[in-house]
């Protein structure tokens, strides 16, 4: 372990766990309002750790929706994660087998947003640096679970204090965070028609999947500009 | 404890592996490749813009007029600054919309 490297990966997390704490918080409530003990919401923040999908769960669990549905739905939401787990591949390569169990659990958007950012900006994707980072918004977001399930009635409605447009905000972010990237807007514009039209044909969670599909699959059959200097390094990777 | 809770945690516990199987899945199938060619780098490239684009758009589309206006507003910050402080700056207008226009 890397002491410099895992404070740094403090750092870097602190601000992402302060965004998502009135998101851990949020769920505990809404856990606890669908049934869930204190103990089960904290269980299931602790096990799945993907804060969208569990709020989608817990929604789809207190209106008795049949149990493969709501796994289904879980995985529905979550499944930009395989995408994820591909594309970081070429960044952690080095990790032992150990390390990469705990850093695919450790998954979540900004891990996946800001592993991406430092290996583009040429700094180590350190073990040292991605638990850091990951367990300053792990052990956090299981803290504010439990106090968002004790004191979940004082809460209310999440409008009233306008949490609710915090998520999407904070998504937002992460979109402008990559738009220097080649084809940023086409693949941008793509998602965004795709999903919003899944949304109202299909429903969510499927609007997910099928607009980050769109958007993808865009990226792969638009003309590709050669980079030399880039796929000679992708290959020596490889 | 009884049977309804049992599987209640049962059903977390399939909740939890579904998502591990999505974070390892990836992993697994791009590393029986070789090499990868160009254009699936180009896909991996887009997948990060086009996947939060999808927790974006719809609740700009459908999320009404208050919630509309302070992710325009968000966004016209977030060229400019952090993303803490375009969360301050979107939830300061959605607030003002909701108690102090409305």
């Amino acid at each position: 372990m890397d002491r410099d490297e895992f404070r740094e990966g403090l750092r870097g997390g602190f601000p992402i766990m302060m965004a998502a704490s009135p998101f851990g918080a949020l769920f505990g409530a809404l856990a606890v309002d669908n049934g869930f003990t204190i103990a089960d919401a904290v269980f299931m923040s602790a096990m799945v750790y993907a804060g969208a999908s569990q709020m989608v769960g817990i929604e789809l669990f207190g209106n008795n929706v049949q149990p493969w549905l709501v796994v289904l739905s879980v995985f529905a939401v979550n499944f930009r994660h395989v995408l994820y787990s591909a594309s970081i591949a070429r960044h952690i390569r080095h990790f032992t087998l150990v390390q990469k169990f705990f850093a695919f659990f450790l998954l979540i958007d900004p891990q996946y947003a800001e592993s991406e950012r430092r290996a583009e900006c040429g700094l180590p994707v350190s073990f040292s640096w991605y638990l850091g980072f990951g367990l300053i918004i792990y052990f956090p977001w299981l803290i504010t679970t439990a106090m968002g399930a004790v004191f979940g009635q004082l809460i209310g409605d999440p409008r009233v204090i306008g949490i609710d447009v915090l998520l999407p905000i904070y998504f937002l972010g992460l979109v402008l965070g990559f738009r220097k990237r080649d084809r940023f807007l086409p693949v941008v514009a793509a998602s965004a028609v795709a999903s919003v039209a899944a949304m109202h044909f299909v429903g969510s969670p499927w609007h997910v999947s099928i607009g980050a599909l769109v958007g993808v699959v865009l990226a792969a059959c638009l003309p590709q500009d050669r980079q030399p200097r880039e796929m000679a390094a992708i290959e020596r990777e490889a | 404890m009884d049977a309804q809770h049992l599987n209640l945690l049962y059903l977390i516990i399939a909740a939890a592996v579904a998502t591990f199987a999505t974070r390892v899945g990836g992993y697994v199938l791009i590393t029986q490749l070789k090499h990868i060619p160009p254009r699936l780098e180009a896909a991996l490239n887009a997948v990060p813009a086009a996947v939060l684009t999808t927790l974006v758009a719809p609740a700009f589309v459908y999320g009404g007029f208050d919630v509309a206006a302070s992710m325009f507003v968000a966004f016209a910050a977030g060229l400019r600054f952090s993303t803490l402080r375009m969360l301050l700056v979107g939830w300061v207008v959605v607030m003002a919309i909701r108690h102090v226009i409305l």
